[in-house]
């Protein structure tokens, strides 16, 4: 058997969980004081996301970037790759905040400021 | 007091000194509530820190869903140009003076040149500094490459450059972890933080951050010294005991091109102690009562000027409840004096805000630990309040309400203590 220990990410109370895992399959979750705090920890075990979030250069914009995010968690092994899409991203203002800018494997890039 | 003649001057029910979000939140309700208001702000644009913290995790309270800092900004900002709110950015504040209770003056430059701004009230939300290398006893050559986590934010993520290629970063707050995280997610290496307290000093969600992208956390070491030619080439690390004393032989060298310090904040408080106002060693801030007034009647205090908070949407709820309370001063012609309930630290505080309770209004009080604990209670115990937490932390401010009629059975004054439970 395996034990994983997490502090929760979900919110700023961080409660130390553990996820017992038997032959790939999730056997325990103890620790997590709701029921988001036990989803979380089961993905974090199974397949761990993350919001992930940057600057862009922009052209002619009041500020020299304009920083987004992606607008959903993004599996954890293509983050590096994600990254390697943003730093190739170039835009062009106006940009109005909340703006999706680009999208890369389904997933929306928002702008996260205006410019 | 005659005005300065030479310069021209300008009227208002209220200032609010600083744009970021304790300023912008004031500036808005104080709007809102029908006052005169200016704001002022030394950046070239609105928001604060907030524009350059582009991670999750703010708003949640007072917003009521996760945004980045640049987000949360923003809304206060359209908020505060849909009301109309004067403000000018790029001006710096010179100097306040304090000439009778409804009668004070903002001396201020902009691109626009000098100007006095007259006020009944000032709500004062300037933010914090940051503590800087010098501060934290590191010596060493004066080479490029040294930053403030807060300077190394704003190239990355305001001005798009990166500040280094390998990173040392000293402090593990809230602060150093996040950009350690930043650093690490635009390719950068972060080859350690250095924490000199033998716990992590950032909220636990943000040190997983260290383990997501497997970087070394020294806990009680410290960085003693710095070495390059031009720019940082070396930095000296050694192990620290309990009393903090450096443990004799265990330095080692970590090659690095970039120290970035995230050593916490400072209160900015400089023009405040100029016209004479009480400030708590505890908090760096002002001492306060349960409107936020500080010992100068009719000047108000929010956001990290107050206190470090480590949630903006306590620094936003600052903004507005000193708002709310300039109102009330200029509409009266000040806070009524009375028989204050005096906040006291108890076991375990290390800081608490704000000091003087009316018993009129129910009120929050802010405070700090002075070290970790688990499984406590927060304790008033001259009104019988409890507040049972799972964990407490240096780190994490306690937000403890207590209603007005509580307030009214305590005596002189009402202790704050964390015990264990």
């Amino acid at each position: 058997m395996k034990v994983y220990r997490f502090t929760c990410i979900v919110c700023p109370l961080g409660c130390s969980i553990e996820v017992k895992v038997e032959n790939g399959k999730i056997v325990d979750v103890t620790g997590h004081t709701c029921p988001r705090g036990q989803e979380w920890a089961i993905e974090e075990v199974t397949s761990p996301k993350r919001i992930v979030m940057s600057v862009v250069p922009v052209e002619g914009g009041a500020l020299p970037t304009v920083s987004v995010k992606t607008a959903e968690p993004v599996p954890k092994d293509k983050i590096p790759k994600l990254m390697r899409f943003l730093a190739g991203l170039k835009l062009k203002a106006p940009i109005e905040i909340g703006r999706v800018v680009a999208e890369w494997e389904g997933i929306k890039i928002v702008a996260t400021r205006g410019a | 007091m005659e005005p300065m003649p030479q310069i021209p001057m300008l009227s208002y029910d209220v200032v609010v000194i600083g744009g970021g979000p304790a300023g912008m939140a004031a500036a808005v309700k104080a709007k809102e509530l029908g006052l005169n208001v200016l704001l002022l702000d030394e950046n070239d644009y609105l928001g604060g820190i907030l524009p350059q913290c582009i991670h999750p995790g703010f708003g949640l309270h007072y917003f009521k869903e996760e945004l980045t800092g640049p987000e949360f900004a923003s809304r206060l900002a359209r908020r505060m140009v849909e009301l109309g709110v004067e403000y000018r950015t790029s001006s710096r504040v010179l100097e306040i003076r304090n000439y009778s209770d409804l009668e004070k003056v903002v001396i201020f430059t902009s691109p626009a040149g000098v100007y006095q701004a007259w006020a009944k009230a000032i709500i004062y939300a300037a933010g914090a500094r940051e503590r800087h290398a010098f501060e934290i006893g590191i010596v060493g050559d004066r080479v490029a490459g040294i930053y403030t986590a807060g300077e190394a934010q704003t190239l990355m993520d305001v001005y798009g450059i990166l500040p280094g290629k390998e990173i040392v970063i000293v402090g593990s707050g809230d602060v150093g972890l996040i950009m350690a995280r930043r650093f690490a997610l635009e390719g950068a290496k972060v080859k350690a933080v250095v924490e000199l307290m033998p716990y992590p000093g950032g909220l636990a969600r943000n040190v997983m951050i260290l383990k997501d992208f497997n970087i070394p956390l020294y806990l009680s070491h410290k960085v003693v010294e710095v070495r390059g030619r031009g720019r940082v080439q070396r930095v000296k690390v050694v192990k620290v005991d309990e009393n903090f004393n450096e443990v004799p032989g265990s330095e080692f060298w970590i090659e690095a091109d970039t120290l970035v310090i995230s050593a916490g904040l400072v209160p900015s408080v400089k023009k405040l102690k100029k016209i004479g106002v009480e400030i708590d060693p505890a908090t760096g801030g002002p001492i306060v009562n349960d409107r936020l007034e500080t010992s100068v009647p009719g000047i108000f205090v929010a956001g990290n000027s107050l206190l470090i908070n480590d949630l903006v949407d306590y620094v936003a709820e600052q903004g507005e409840l000193a708002a709310e309370a300039a109102k009330e001063f200029i509409d009266k012609g000040g806070i009524e004096s009375r028989n204050w309930v005096k906040v006291e630290k108890g076991e375990n505080v290390r800081l608490i805000a704000p000091h003087y309770l009316s018993g009129d209004r129910d009120v929050h009080l802010y405070l700090r630990v002075a070290r970790p604990m688990e499984d406590v209670e927060v304790r008033v115990p001259e009104i019988g309040k409890r507040l049972r937490l799972p964990v407490v932390k240096p780190a994490e401010m306690i937000r403890l309400k207590l209603k007005a009629e509580e307030i009214q059975k305590a005596g002189e004054k009402l202790t704050v203590e964390v015990v264990g439970a």
